[in-house]
């Protein structure tokens, strides 16, 4: 009976249409974001900061990004890394051309970028549904990349194709050490999370989900399918493409559109897919498996001494009926298995 | 246009052509899983590279010949095809279509991973006896160069085709493979074994993705890029249609043809390497015309 919302009573609007409407939760919550916040930075090390903390909260606000549109409005996408790769090269042309602009500017100013390609290429989901949308946002895949990689003004001229970002300073301040770019990174990815909780349960995110479960009965209602659609790849893919800018500036260092590829964008889907379609939390549980399974394999094979060609392809194999087995043994996802447990939570110690 | 630049173009076409062919090979293999089972098979390409470098291997290290190595290959094939069939999609039946997805893209990196495990992550050769060559009586007639093997791998892609039309048409096992493929509950209902013709589809997919194999793999090498054939063959798919084999290899030839078209005619004005969108992109622009490809099935919607 620890997690139970009785006698918690709602005697104001402001109150009634709180982000987490039961106190345990908003506890929890706060709890981890000081934890994050404060405890973190103490304990940890240089490595843990850049091989997992960073990437981790990165990788989840870019699933957040595609969970949006997964998740909620239902157009399944294959062309995450894209969006993202426009989010980090429209920050670095902002930072380049513009004489003193902010880091935080140009990142928002990479996210529009992307939200804009993201709505050029959303536009023929107002045509396409399913598994042929899917396969169609490679388009924008294998276009953008190759357009990043060909045109060189993107790449402001520069000849080996990788360049190093610049140094993120804001107000004076310099993010140049692991624990000063997890700071970063973390509030951004913090309030840019609270933001999308609090729009799935709006009316643009009721929206979404009206046309995820049926269009045609959602246009039928009312729902302007256009908008709705066109919105979510626009907010989806300005997730995505802060996402990208600070995978870029926090954790590679480099701008390249090779870091980009189909690879990343398949893995930010199976962090969508095991953390949990359609659900905030499920983005992060998610991000986090994806990227602490591949930490904890090659510390496991490790151990076990065989030669490096054998490892990588153990990890492969092992990597792939892990995911596998998380799909039979919990479709839903880690989210769902964090659900149950809170119901369970809400009886305890009573069975019934 | 003088006759040199019309021989030069009609080059092009073939080899594109022919290369469609090719890429058919690979899309006949999602065709027929999507149809009987409704499963967006991403894993094909990794059945590819599995069924040709299980045969490149089994040749290498045991210094047998080609004759005996294929038909173990196929044996390989069509036991790995039952054993996904049991172990992977038998759990996940009833689940939404994108968790099977995503099941198949695990099912990828388990096969890449296997193979390489196996056999090694060396690039080896798999010479099936057919050569590279220009095919001389055209050249001597025509001035047009067509590559003898492309020609060979052409007809080679028609006798399986034929061969697919008369299992699905004359065999009772293609019967009940047309049955399920048209309705699962009503199959299960007149006493089709669902999960056998699962198993069978899975297994005839794997062969193709052999014979894709083989060709793909005398021709480039057997090497780990054989796996990105399968992303040359989803524009095929999106283009013809994910339920019609004749979408298969219509679309093929059209991605094919334009592809090579587009590289050597549109390519050198925007800087090369359009190859790897192209083919998208016209297949997303068709798609806005006729949302279900080529030859797919309608999808009427009701609420």
């Amino acid at each position: 009976m620890i997690y139970r919302e009785a006698g918690q009573y709602k005697t104001t609007y402001v109150s009634d249409s709180q982000i987490f409407p039961i106190a345990q939760d908003r506890y929890a919550v706060a709890a981890l974001l000081v934890i994050a916040f404060l405890l973190i930075p103490l304990f940890a090390t240089q490595y843990i900061f850049s091989a997992i903390l960073t990437p981790f909260l990165i990788l989840a606000l870019a699933t957040l990004g595609l969970n949006i549109l997964t998740g909620y409005a239902g157009q399944l996408s294959l062309g995450t890394a894209a969006f993202m790769a426009v989010g980090a090269f429209g920050s670095f042309n902002f930072m380049t051309r513009v004489d003193g602009m902010p880091a935080l500017v140009a990142f928002i100013l990479g996210g529009i970028c992307a939200a804009l390609v993201g709505i050029l290429f959303g536009l023929p989901s107002l045509r396409i549904r399913g598994f042929y949308l899917a396969a169609s946002t490679l388009a924008t895949q294998f276009f953008v990349l190759w357009a990043l990689s060909k045109v060189p003004w993107f790449t402001n001229y520069s000849t080996s194709g990788v360049i190093t970002t610049q140094k993120v300073q804001i107000l004076g301040f310099k993010f140049d050490t692991p624990q000063s770019e997890y700071l970063l990174v973390l509030a951004i990815v913090a309030v840019m999370a609270l933001m999308a909780k609090n729009m799935v349960r709006s009316n643009v995110g009721r929206s979404w989900m009206a046309v995820r479960d049926m269009d045609v009965a959602a246009e039928v209602i009312g729902f302007r399918i256009m908008r709705t659609k066109l919105t979510a790849f626009a907010v989806s893919s300005f997730y995505c493409g802060v996402a990208g800018a600070l995978y870029a500036y926090c954790y590679l260092g480099t701008v390249e559109p090779e870091a980009y590829s189909l690879d990343l964008s398949f893995r930010i889907l199976f962090m969508v897919i095991i953390g949990g379609v359609g659900s905030i939390l499920g983005s992060f549980l998610g991000a986090g498996f994806i990227v602490l399974l591949p930490v904890a394999l090659s510390i496991i094979v490790h151990y076990t001494g065989l030669p490096n060609s054998v490892t990588s392809n153990l990890e492969l194999m092992v990597f792939g009926a892990l995911i596998i087995f998380f799909l039979i043994v919990e479709p839903h996802g880690l989210a769902r298995l964090w659900q149950i447990g809170k119901e369970k939570l809400r009886l305890w110690p009573f069975p019934h | 246009m003088d006759i040199e630049a019309l021989k030069y173009f009609a080059t092009v076409l073939a080899a594109g052509l022919l290369t469609g062919v090719m890429y058919a090979l690979v899309a006949l293999g999602f065709v027929m899983i999507y149809k009987a089972s409704g499963v967006f098979n991403f894993a094909q390409g990794a059945m590819v590279f599995f069924a040709a470098l299980t045969v490149a291997g089994i040749s290498d290290k045991f210094g047998v010949s080609l004759w005996i190595a294929v038909p173990i290959g196929v044996v390989v094939m069509i036991v790995l095809g039952f054993l996904i069939e049991r172990i992977v999609l038998r759990p996940l039946v009833n689940q939404h279509e994108i968790t099977l997805f995503m099941a198949t893209i695990g099912l990828t990196f388990f096969i890449e991973g296997l193979a390489q495990l196996l056999w090694g992550s060396t690039v080896r050769t798999l010479d099936l006896g057919i050569q590279d060559v220009p095919f001389k009586w055209l050249i001597d007639r025509t001035g047009i160069l067509i590559s003898q093997f492309d020609l060979i791998a052409a007809g080679i892609c028609g006798l399986l085709v034929a061969a697919l039309a008369l299992l699905f048409n004359k065999t009772k096992i293609g019967r009940a493979l047309r049955a399920v493929a048209d309705d699962h509950q009503a199959a299960l209902t007149v006493g089709i074994p669902l999960h056998y013709v699962w198993g069978v589809v899975w297994a005839v997919a794997g062969f193709v993705a052999l014979v894709a194999g083989l060709l793909w793999g005398s021709r480039n090498g057997v090497q780990f890029s054989l796996t990105f054939v399968a992303l040359k063959a989803l524009p095929v798919l999106i283009l013809g249609g994910f339920t019609s084999v004749p979408g298969a290899i219509v679309g093929g030839l059209i991605i094919g043809a334009t592809e090579k078209l587009a590289e050597v005619y549109i390519g050198p004005f925007v800087g090369g390497g359009i190859e790897g969108w192209f083919p998208y992109v016209l297949a997303l622009l068709f798609l806005l015309v006729r949302p279900e490809g080529l030859f797919g099935e309608k999808i009427i919607r009701r609420i």
